[in-house]
Formats: C-alpha cells, sequence, structure tokens
C-alpha cells in the first residue's frame, strides 16, 4: 500500500506542477524516476518512453502507466494512471466551473482577445517544428493530409491510413530482405 | 444522451491520438467543434490557451474542461476524462505485458515513422481552423500573432508567450 501510495504521489507531483504540457512532463519523470527514486537506469526509461510515443493518448499518462505497471503490477499501473491525470482533472473542472461565470466580463474578454492570435502562432510554430524532423519529400504529404480534413475528412480515417502504410511498407521490407 | 455521446468522442480522440497534445487537438476539434459543434471555434481557442497554461498533459485538460463547459456538470468532465483516457489505460496494460517483445519491435517504430507526416499535417490543420475572423479580430491581432510567432521562434517559454499576449489584449482592447 505505501508502495502504491508512493507511485500515486511521485505522478501526481509532476501533473501539479509541471506546465506546458507531455514533453515538459517526460522531463520531470525523468529526473524523478531515474534519480530521486531510482526505480530504473536511464536506458530502460527510455524504453518505456519510446512505447508510451508510439501508443495512441497523452505520452505522459502512458509513461506513467507503463512505469507503474513495472513497480507494482495492475495496481501500480492504476495509481500512476490516477497519479498522472487526478491534477489536471482537478484543476480545469474548477476552472471550468469559475470561468464559466467571468468570460463574458468585458476585461476578461480582453485577455482572450490577445491570447488567441498567440494560440495560433504556436500551434504554427509546432508545424515548424516537427517538419525539421522529416525528409523533404514528405512535405506534399503533410500538406494533403491538412487540405484532406479541412475539406471534412476525418483525422481518423487519415492516421488509420498511415498506421497500414506503415505497416505494410514493413512487412515488404523485411521478407523481401529475406 | 449527450454524455454517452462525450464519452465515445473522447474515447476515439484517445484511441486514435498519436504524436502528442497538438495532434490530439486536431481530433478534439474535428469531434467538438466539427462533427458535434458543442463548442465553437472561438471557445476552442481559448480553452486551448487555458490548457496550455495550466499544469498537465492538453488532452486532458481540454477533455476536462469541455466536459463540463458542454454537460455543465461534473459527470460530464469525469466522463471525458476517463473516455480519453480509457485507451491509454488498455493498450499500457496490455503492452506491459508483451513489453519485453515489444520494445525493439519493428512495427512498433514503423507506425511512429509513417505516421509523423499525418501528425504533422493534422497540427496544420488544426491551426489553419482556427484562423478565423473571431480569433483574429483587426489588425492588432496579426501584430500579435506575428510577435508570439518571432518570440517562439527566438526560443521563448511558450507559456511566457501565453501570458505575455494576453497581458498586451489587455491593454491594447
Amino acid at each position: 500500500m505505501i508502495q502504491l501510495l508512493h507511485i500515486f504521489w511521485s505522478f501526481f507531483k509532476i501533473g501539479l506542477f509541471t506546465f506546458g504540457g507531455g514533453y515538459t512532463m517526460i522531463m520531470m519523470m525523468q529526473r524523478e524516476i531515474t534519480q530521486k527514486n531510482n526505480w530504473m537506469g536511464e536506458k530502460e526509461f527510455m524504453d518505456y518512453l519510446s512505447l508510451a510515443q508510439a501508443s495512441p493518448g497523452p505520452m505522459a499518462v502512458n509513461t506513467a502507466i507503463l512505469i507503474g505497471y513495472r513497480q507494482h503490477k495492475l495496481a501500480g499501473g492504476i495509481a500512476g494512471f490516477l497519479g498522472s491525470t487526478l491534477p489536471s482533472f482537478i484543476i480545469l473542472l474548477l476552472i471550468a466551473v469559475f470561468f464559466q461565470d467571468f468570460s463574458e466580463n468585458p476585461e476578461v474578454m480582453k485577455v482572450f482577445n490577445g491570447l488567441r492570435p498567440s494560440v495560433v502562432a504556436l500551434i504554427l510554430y509546432t508545424v515548424f517544428v516537427f517538419a525539421r524532423n522529416i525528409r523533404k519529400w514528405e512535405y506534399p504529404l503533410f500538406i494533403a493530409v491538412a487540405g484532406l480534413i479541412l475539406l471534412g475528412i476525418s483525422p481518423l480515417y487519415l492516421i488509420c491510413i498511415g498506421i497500414i502504410a506503415g505497416v505494410a511498407y514493413t512487412y515488404y521490407k523485411t521478407h523481401k530482405s529475406k | 444522451m449527450v454524455y454517452w455521446q462525450l464519452f465515445i468522442a473522447f474515447f476515439k480522440i484517445g484511441l486514435f491520438g498519436f504524436g502528442g497534445g497538438y495532434a490530439m487537438l486536431s481530433l478534439i476539434q474535428h469531434q467538438v467543434v466539427t462533427e458535434h459543434q458543442w463548442i465553437s471555434d472561438t471557445e476552442f481557442t481559448n480553452i486551448i490557451a487555458i490548457s496550455q497554461m495550466t499544469p498537465g498533459p492538453i488532452s486532458i485538460n481540454s477533455a476536462t474542461y469541455i466536459g463540463y463547459t458542454v454537460t455543465h456538470s461534473v459527470w460530464g468532465s469525469v466522463l471525458t476524462t476517463f473516455g480519453v483516457c480509457l485507451p491509454s489505460l488498455l493498450i499500457m496494460l496490455i503492452a506491459s505485458y508483451f513489453f519485453v517483445r515489444l520494445r525493439n519491435n519493428v512495427y512498433v517504430s514503423a507506425i511512429m515513422r509513417s505516421i509523423y507526416p499525418v501528425v504533422i499535417g493534422l497540427i496544420l490543420s488544426a491551426a489553419l481552423q482556427l484562423m478565423t475572423r473571431e480569433n483574429f479580430i483587426d489588425f492588432k491581432s496579426y501584430l500579435i500573432f506575428a510577435g508570439a510567432l518571432l518570440l517562439l521562434y527566438k526560443n521563448m517559454n511558450p507559456i511566457l508567450v501565453m501570458a505575455l499576449s494576453g497581458f498586451v489584449g489587455f491593454f491594447i482592447y
């Protein structure tokens, strides 16, 4: 029980104090897990991280479930899950409950008039950062994907096509070389 | 009825949410704004701003917030948050079991690699869909947009950029 609480608390702390989304949380987790708690080495942590990254869902939550499970089986996985999601849930619920009342307030609206263009800038900037990691011939591919979504095609189909293409290509390559 | 729809919508978002928070925003946008029209583009942009400035993963932050906004009930939040996380929980528990065999699997890395251009496309579409008249109300909006891009390019912390643009908005509008 103490061990489960420890798993829960380790991820809860990180969730409570880490601003800026998944990637920042991962850096905090690395320190907490490999240095402070000494649960595993860097190498093993990176293995868990790459599996969490290749899977759907919030990366930080995936990592917490995997590592919780490694420490204490199913109960540990659930402790990791709760620890990594509860802080966000509690904070955002409080904001949602109170924000409904003051979102009509003209002063608050001014702040959000300034915030919205900057949100768009941030998302667009992420495209530039990510695009650095792909090859030039893949550029038309992602632009086509964006175009299709704007035309009303569900992103879910495009993700399925991406997965099927990747699996088919790998299958073809591994079997050709034999 | 809306509770069940919310749960299913967020379950789908969690199940197909490859590639991190911003890619998931595009899925959320498609489900919540385009398909079910529970909230408007402007509200959605506000929610992203709030999620960005609060701790935790953006997908969970926006799920919790949207759940409450749509239903005006705590149970709405519980369902959306649980819905978006349930696929993670199931997939990761199964993956833990097969972990040793999965971690160097060629197909796992192939999925990650081939999904990457799709993920960037998702993020681009999210940005383009938010370029509306409601988000860019006048020329000052474009100045904030350009300024934010420049600061991000200069490696300023995104949360600081947000805080700064909110501050600027308060004084110029």
